[in-house]
């Protein structure tokens, strides 16, 4: 009946092989099971654009999409997204599907040091593809999980509302 | 911070699940979302040998009719009490509450069942199965059985889930053309915990209140049901004396505890105004 084996109770430092494919590539790691994925991806797999900055759900700055929704990679334990499929901002960038919101982002000063601007891309962009047209206090409502102790939000939320004004004009969705 | 190592298992049943869990001396934690117990080990307040991922189980997911109740599998992410269409239509108090649940992502993977056997008292979920007077479904070594919602909250933290047990499912009575719900929080950012947090079902025939649950959350060290508040409006026409009289009663039926940010006398008073405001919009729905 059970899968379980009680020698794996004595194995808690030992190693265990994950498999996801991130960024449209097939990648296997040998993670311990108190590895967070946060962690995995930024040193194994020498991601650094998912940020790792308050580590406990608060700040945002770890968000990548896990199997299409945005989650937070410090809450999260490499095992667990064995068999994930996985993007981070390096894969959305090569995608070309926010250079707009990049663009955006660059051009409305949405950003100074930058350490947040990966989780709000992300943020931003699970948005866009389910609200076409987000009000301004919806476009903060869905920020209210990502900190960032630069801009003040304002040009944030102004970079977001254009794009999805622009895309809504040109007829696209995401 | 990181986690103290632990070993990881991945469950594929029930039984799986109860087993390992059994076998690794009860000290071992089931993972759902893990949005409350990743920080927890991250943290080191908890540090199990054992970690049981529940989430590929498919016996806990789904949500569908049987008899009289919609029955929501555990797995439940916060997200789909927004998108999925039989919540929507049969527990509309529960898709009323999801978004002031956390932020999106969170939303993304946190589930029903988890925030339910954690019974967080400021959270929003577990005191609206008391308002539904839903039916937790408990699995354990022992075998399965079904605890009432008003039964399940025993104290700070605690439920009465023993150690071991699984909640596979919460049965919710299906919504029906009599009842009205109505459910609101106060919070100092959109997103943050409540300071105060209401959520009601009622039953009515016309403008008359035959049977009303109302539960807080935020107030005291469990989700709370206002009966004394309860019994002023059942039986009656919600005109503005029953709802002073409502409004009154809570300093019988609430506690709230001496807290640094927030005095007790300032979280009665947010109840009473948030109770005020809820019934007056349970009376608009007429
Ligand atoms: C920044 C932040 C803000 C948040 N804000 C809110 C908020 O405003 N309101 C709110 O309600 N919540 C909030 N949460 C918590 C979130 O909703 C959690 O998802 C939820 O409380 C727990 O669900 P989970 O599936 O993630 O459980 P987990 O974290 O996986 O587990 C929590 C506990 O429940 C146990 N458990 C899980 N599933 C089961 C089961 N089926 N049977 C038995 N035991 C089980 C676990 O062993 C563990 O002890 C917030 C979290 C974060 C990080
Ligand atoms: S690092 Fe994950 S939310 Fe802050
Ligand atoms: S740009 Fe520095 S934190 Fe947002």
């Amino acid at each position: 009946m059970s899968g379980f084996d009680e020698t794996l109770l004595d194995d808690a430092d030992e190693t265990v092989r994950v498999r996801f494919v991130v960024n449209g590539r097939k990648v296997a790691c040998e993670v311990a099971p108190r590895e967070t994925l946060v962690d995995c991806l930024r040193n194994a797999l020498e991601l650094t654009g998912t940020h790792a900055g308050c580590e406990m759900g608060a700040c945002g700055a770890c968000l990548v999409q896990l199997d299409g929704r945005a989650v937070h990679s410090c809450l999260m334990f490499a095992v667990q997204a064995d068999g994930a499929k996985i993007n981070t901002i390096e894969g959305l960038t090569e995608s070309g599907v926010i250079a707009d919101l990049q663009a955006e982002f660059h051009h409305r000063n949405a950003l100074q040091c930058g350490f947040c601007t990966p989780g709000m891309l992300v943020n931003a962009h699970e948005l866009l593809s389910q609200i076409a047209r987000p009000s301004r206090d919806e476009i903060r409502d869905a920020l209210s999980g990502n900190y960032c102790r630069c801009t003040g939000y304002e040009a944030i939320v102004d970079a977001i509302d254009a794009v999805a004004k622009a895309r809504k004009e040109s007829g696209g969705g995401t | 911070m990181k986690a103290r190592a632990f070993s990881y298992f991945r469950a594929a049943t029930i039984d799986q699940a109860l087993d390992a869990h059994a076998r690794a001396g009860d000290d071992a934690r089931f993972i759902a979302g893990g949005q409350s117990l990743v920080p927890a080990l991250s943290l080191r307040l908890q540090a199990p040998r054992l970690l049981i991922d529940i989430t590929h189980i498919e016996e806990l997911r789904g949500v569908r009719r049987e008899g009289g109740y919609l029955r929501i599998g555990a797995l439940t992410r916060h997200c789909e009490m927004l998108s999925e269409p039989l919540i929507a239509e049969f527990a509309p108090l529960l898709h009323a509450a999801a978004p002031f649940v956390a932020h999106p992502a969170i939303r993304n993977r946190g589930t029903f069942g988890g925030s339910v056997a954690l019974a967080d008292p400021a959270s929003e979920f577990p005191a609206m199965t008391l308002a539904l007077d839903a039916e937790i479904e408990i699995a354990g070594p022992s075998g399965s059985r079904r605890v009432k919602a008003d039964d399940f909250f025993v104290e700070l933290f605690e439920t009465a889930l023993q150690p071991g047990e699984l909640i596979t499912a919460i049965y919710v009575p299906l919504f029906k053309a009599d009842q009205r719900f109505a459910f609101d929080e106060l919070a100092r950012r959109r997103g943050d915990y409540a300071l105060v947090g209401c959520g009601m079902l009622a039953t009515c025939t016309g403008e008359r209140i035959d049977d009303i649950r109302i539960s807080f959350f935020s107030v005291g060290n469990t989700p709370t049901r206002v009966k004394g508040a309860e019994a002023t409006l059942i039986g009656s026409r919600l005109d503005a004396e029953r709802i002073a009289a409502a409004q009154a009663a809570l300093e019988g039926d609430l506690a709230p505890p001496d807290s640094d940010d927030v005095p007790p006398a300032m979280r009665l008073h947010l109840a009473r105004v948030l109770l005020g405001r809820l019934l007056g919009r349970l009376g608009e729905g007429a």
